[in-house]
């Protein structure tokens, strides 16, 4: 816990995977979570609409007060945030990955980040130190690895689904918390204008093509069980002979990792 | 014009009719063409269709060589012979469309191919001909670029690419921008990193990219936004960032793969500085992400063996049914159909022999390695390297070398 890091974090209305009812975002509400472990000093920051009731969820987490640009929905949020980031000047920004609702690009935090000249870390699941002005952050990637990044401070970040459950949201706080309404300028999103939306559709599933052309292929291609073109067998040598061919497979598979 | 009339020989016909006959062979084999019944019909032979085959017994090709895949008799070298595709030529593009491709674990994904295929039917264009060009970082193991549809190939090199370093790539891509300004660039929409490089090239070049965009013509972009519940159609902007599945793969042509230069790239600064990775318990990913399994069946019995062995090669444990059933590991391990379908880079079977169940978990798995006694199991037809022997020997062997491998980095650190 650093108590002098000022910490920013991004929310934003999230759709209940199930009912598809507005809720607290899961990736925001993890970043949120992640501010709160490693500062005191958090201002949960949303752009949209002050009454918008999912903000009490959030503030059940334990928040006093949220802050709120207000914002219609064709508004293009990323300018209004820019200054008011620039105003707030905070150390870290966190946001989630990708948005549950609207366009849902994932773009934001890329272009803060441009905006205010800060580097810009995707997908972190934990901040393990902050010492001089650096940061060492742990990056998710796919597979359940993890990377360790230093940045400098101030940066951006956007938090992973793998970073630590967001705490219980309670009634209490919820509703004792401020909603903290700040009038800014409204610049509209005038592609949004442009495109068309409708619900989803549901996608093609792909086929499997078959390109036998004569019938006998085609019931090859049907029954025959997966097998390997060049499969190599050793047998009948010495087992340390049989572990040197295995061993030299995995090191050119590169999946013997380094102590 | 003069016909020549043809005297029929009655005894001739005969004996051709009678395959019977002693005679009938010689006069057989010299009458080309088709044979006449007595009333002017022409008659098969039935008998004598086919060829006699390698073990004595007659063999019919009712291919009569249409068959794509020509398997030669002997079944120790089977080899499919697959004819060569034809070449995807661009002498003069009139336009270049980029694709990034993810290369994740240094060959190209599924995705980076349905990106690729997608990028050529960007390309045909009516009129005009573009060239797809692929952009590498860094080394790869890929070697078929050529029947991914790669015309032209960027080819980055250099050791700064192997870390995590999204800034220096930004920095190229930057150049090649500026050197070829692209119609499109083109970038799977992924976890390997496709998605953070199109989200930052985007917001340099302050385009809007389609995001998650799954249908996508010269016109038109259809993309999925808010977790899946609704499709945006927009018009076809000039960065994409494609879902999975979005197009089909180049899959009927070669293409050239003509390597492109790049002006010298200015050096950037960078303001993320990469640690490398984090040791992670390979126990406690999740069996499905895994990268390397080590799984054990009914043939191993020396268990504390098995688990020192996952435990120094780093792999997750997996395990087969019969493993799980008789106790020795949690269900949780399980692989295959009823248990969990692995998508494992390296799969490392001790002593499974393979039951189809357990087949279809793991055939998504690039690498099988098998150590097994029996030869004929069809683990070992699947696997890309296998060891016919005693388990507990090869493990205790593998042991020994990953501890001499581990030595000498340690001295040469």
């Amino acid at each position: 816990m650093q108590p002098d890091l000022k910490l920013v974090s991004l929310l934003s209305t999230g759709r209940h995977p199930k009912s598809g009812r507005a809720c607290r975002a899961n990736q925001d509400s993890r970043a949120l979570e992640l501010a709160m472990k490693t500062s005191s000093q958090v201002t949960a920051v949303h752009a949209g609409n002050p009454d918008n009731n999912v903000l009490r969820q959030y503030a059940g987490m334990g928040l006093k007060k949220i802050a709120v640009l207000d914002l219609p929905e064709t508004a293009d949020p990323t300018q209004s945030l820019k200054h008011y980031l620039d105003e707030q000047s905070p150390d870290i920004v966190l946001t989630g990955v990708r948005a549950e609702d609207g366009e849902s690009s994932g773009m934001l935090p890329y272009l803060l980040s441009e905006k205010l000249g800060w580097a810009m870390v995707p997908r972190i699941a934990e901040i393990q130190s902050i010492e001089n002005g650096k940061a060492k952050v742990l990056q998710a990637l796919p597979r359940g690895q993890r990377r360790l990044i230093e940045v400098d401070l101030p940066f951006i970040a956007s938090v992973d689904n793998s970073a630590a459950e967001p705490r219980q949201s309670a009634f209490g706080p919820a509703s004792r918390a401020t909603i903290e309404t700040i009038s800014t300028e409204i610049f509209t999103d005038e592609a949004l204008a442009g495109w068309q939306l409708s619900a989803a559709r549901k996608r093609p599933k792909r086929l499997k093509i078959a390109k036998a052309k004569t019938a006998a292929d085609r019931f090859k291609a049907a029954t025959a069980k997966s097998q390997s073109k060049g499969g190599t067998l050793i047998k009948d040598k010495p087992a340390s002979e049989q572990a040197k061919a295995i061993f030299d497979l995995l090191v050119t598979e590169s999946v013997i990792k380094q102590p | 014009m003069t016909t020549v009339a043809h005297r029929r020989d009655p005894r001739t016909e005969w004996i051709i009719r009678n395959r019977l006959h002693p005679q009938h062979e010689a006069l057989f084999a010299s009458q080309n063409g088709p044979v006449r019944g007595p009333t002017g019909l022409i008659r098969k032979n039935p008998h004598n269709v086919g060829f006699i085959g390698p073990n004595g017994l007659k063999r019919i090709d009712r291919l009569e060589g249409n068959s794509s895949n020509v398997i030669s008799i002997n079944r120790q070298v089977r080899q499919v012979i697959e004819p060569e595709k034809p070449l995807h030529k661009v002498e003069q593009p009139d336009f270049h469309i980029l694709v990034v491709p993810d290369l994740a674990g240094g060959r190209l994904t599924e995705q980076d191919k349905d990106v690729l295929g997608q990028a050529h039917t960007l390309a045909n264009v009516e009129g005009s001909k573009g060239a797809v060009v692929a952009v590498i970082f860094g080394e790869h193991r890929e070697t078929g670029l050529d029947q991914a549809g790669v015309d032209r190939l960027i080819h980055l090199e250099g050791s700064d690419y192997e870390d995590y370093c999204p800034e220096l790539k930004l920095a190229a891509l930057a150049t090649i921008e500026q050197q070829l300004s692209p119609k499109h660039w083109l970038f799977p929409d992924s976890i390997h990193g496709g998605a953070d490089l199109g989200s930052r090239l985007a917001a340099t070049l302050g385009e809007r990219p389609a995001v998650q965009a799954w249908q996508v013509n010269n016109q038109q972009a259809t993309c999925r936004a808010a977790s899946d519940s609704i499709d945006i159609n927009r018009e076809t902007p000039k960065i994409l960032l494609l879902a999975e599945e979005c197009a089909d793969a180049v899959d009927e042509t070669r293409h050239e793969v003509l390597p492109v230069t790049v002006d010298e790239l200015i050096g950037t600064q960078t303001t993320l500085t990469d640690h490398g990775f984090m040791a992670v318990d390979p126990n406690s990913i999740p069996l499905a992400e895994a990268e390397f399994i080590l799984a054990a069946g009914n043939g191993v019995s020396n268990w504390d063996l098995f688990h020192e062995a996952a435990e120094q090669l780093g792999a997750t444990e997996g395990a087969s049914r019969v493993a799980v059933d008789n106790g020795h590991m949690p269900r949780f391990r399980q692989v295959g159909a009823t248990g969990t379908w692995v998508t494992a880079s390296v799969y490392l079977a001790v002593g499974i022999s393979g039951a189809i169940q357990h087949m279809q978990g793991i055939g998504q798995c690039q690498t099988v390695i098998a150590i097994n006694t029996d030869a004929n199991c069809d683990m070992v037809k699947r696997a890309n390297l296998s060891v016919i022997g005693d388990s507990e020997e090869v493990l205790k062997e593998l042991l020994l070398l990953i501890k001499e491998y581990r030595e000498a980095l340690s001295h040469a650190a």
